[in-house]
């Protein structure tokens, strides 16, 4: 969906300080762009829930981080999530990588597709989804919507293969 | 690594760490948080609790990036860091020198009523015990030591709290075995925005 260097400005027009991130194939590509930037910093950690809770600390310290990862990392964080977003309020924004959803026949069986939307619901999360190339500069407006009214966000980006 | 019964008293350490706490965030969860109430409280406390298990050290990593002039001390015990054991990569890797780990390690899951965690007391006792300080010094933590017992800790606390982070100290503690339940110190959305306008003001 994104070039590395277009997501990268994405993430600079809405003045992001650090990704907290576990790569997948797609999300993946973009980390040489993170790595080299000078304005965004990249956290990578072991394990996505350990995403959420860093952006939480990153956050109350007064920092302005994303989380980036896949939905099969949305699928095992969703205890970090609920206590920072829901026990804490605190007002996170993800950047979730769709496995698959440009490309079905990539992984046969794959069910990712059939939870991910029911599962940010389930969370109450301002969901956007990204699905095509004319929907890209919309993830720095819906960032700043979600802001602007102090409530979490995800941009979920498809993407075209596992 | 010592049995149960020649453990530190929980309580006693964490006094011995309210006493020479001066401008630190202290983030408490589990059962150190439980009793770490009972002390006079600081606008820099933050007891992680209600929290999900594993994550309070990874808050603490998180604000100790965003606030690199100030020390951060986060607290766990051995279980909710059996939870979340990459955590020690993912700290060491980011190598945040105002951080410092205290790991409350007594072999149980003490709040939900002391069942062994599979690094258990048991286990130590026919020497199989795991060494969390060895682990995180492996991960690439820049200091790491374990406490066994109390004076050890009174000598050692300052230096802990100021030495070039990342720091990791395992202190060995006795299970509580009354009113070991989690307790909250009140409505966490509150607290937290508390705790948001005091690094902000301090």
């Amino acid at each position: 969906m994104y070039t590395a260097e277009e997501f990268l400005t994405q993430l600079e027009l809405i003045n992001v300080s650090h990704v907290v991130s576990v790569p997948d194939s797609t999300l993946g590509e973009w980390y040489p762009a993170l790595q080299a930037s000078n304005d965004v910093s990249l956290i990578q950690v072991c394990r996505e829930g350990e995403a959420w809770a860093v952006a939480a600390g990153l956050h109350l310290g007064g920092a302005s981080p994303v989380v980036l990862i896949q939905c099969t990392g949305l699928f095992e964080s969703g205890d970090a999530l609920r206590n920072a977003i829901h026990d804490y309020g605190l007002p996170l924004f993800g950047i979730i990588g769709y496995r698959s959803y440009l490309n079905q026949s990539s992984i046969p069986g794959d069910t990712a597709r059939i939870f991910t939307e029911p599962i940010l619901s389930a969370w109450q999360l301002d969901t956007l989804l990204i699905d095509t190339p004319e929907k890209k500069h919309r993830l720095a407006e819906h960032y700043h919507s979600c802001r602007t009214d102090a409530r979490p966000g995800i941009a979920l980006i498809a993407e075209g293969r596992a | 690594m010592s049995d149960t019964n020649s453990r530190m008293d929980l309580v006693a350490a964490l006094r011995v760490l309210h006493k020479v706490r001066t401008d630190e965030v202290i983030i408490t969860s589990m059962g150190n948080g439980r009793e770490w109430q009972q002390f006079a409280q600081h606008p820099l406390d933050f007891v992680h609790v209600p929290s999900s298990m594993g994550q309070t050290q990874s808050w603490g990593l998180g604000l100790a990036l965003a606030q690199p002039s100030r020390r951060i001390v986060a607290c766990c015990g051995d279980g909710s860091l059996l939870m979340n054991l990459g955590s020690l990569v993912t700290i060491a890797n980011a190598a945040p020198s105002n951080f410092t780990l205290l790991v409350f390690d007594n072999g149980v899951y003490e709040v939900t009523g002391g069942q062994p965690t599979p690094a258990s007391t048991a286990r130590r006792l026919v020497g199989q015990g795991v060494n969390f300080a060895s682990i995180a010094n492996e991960c690439g933590f820049r200091h790491t030591e374990r406490i066994t017992n109390l004076d050890e800790w009174k000598n050692r606390v300052d230096t802990l709290l100021n030495l070039l982070g990342p720091v990791c100290a395992v202190l060995e503690v006795a299970p509580q075995t009354e009113n070991y339940s989690v307790r909250s110190p009140g409505r966490p959305k509150e607290r937290v925005k508390e705790l948001a306008a005091s690094l902000k003001s301090k």
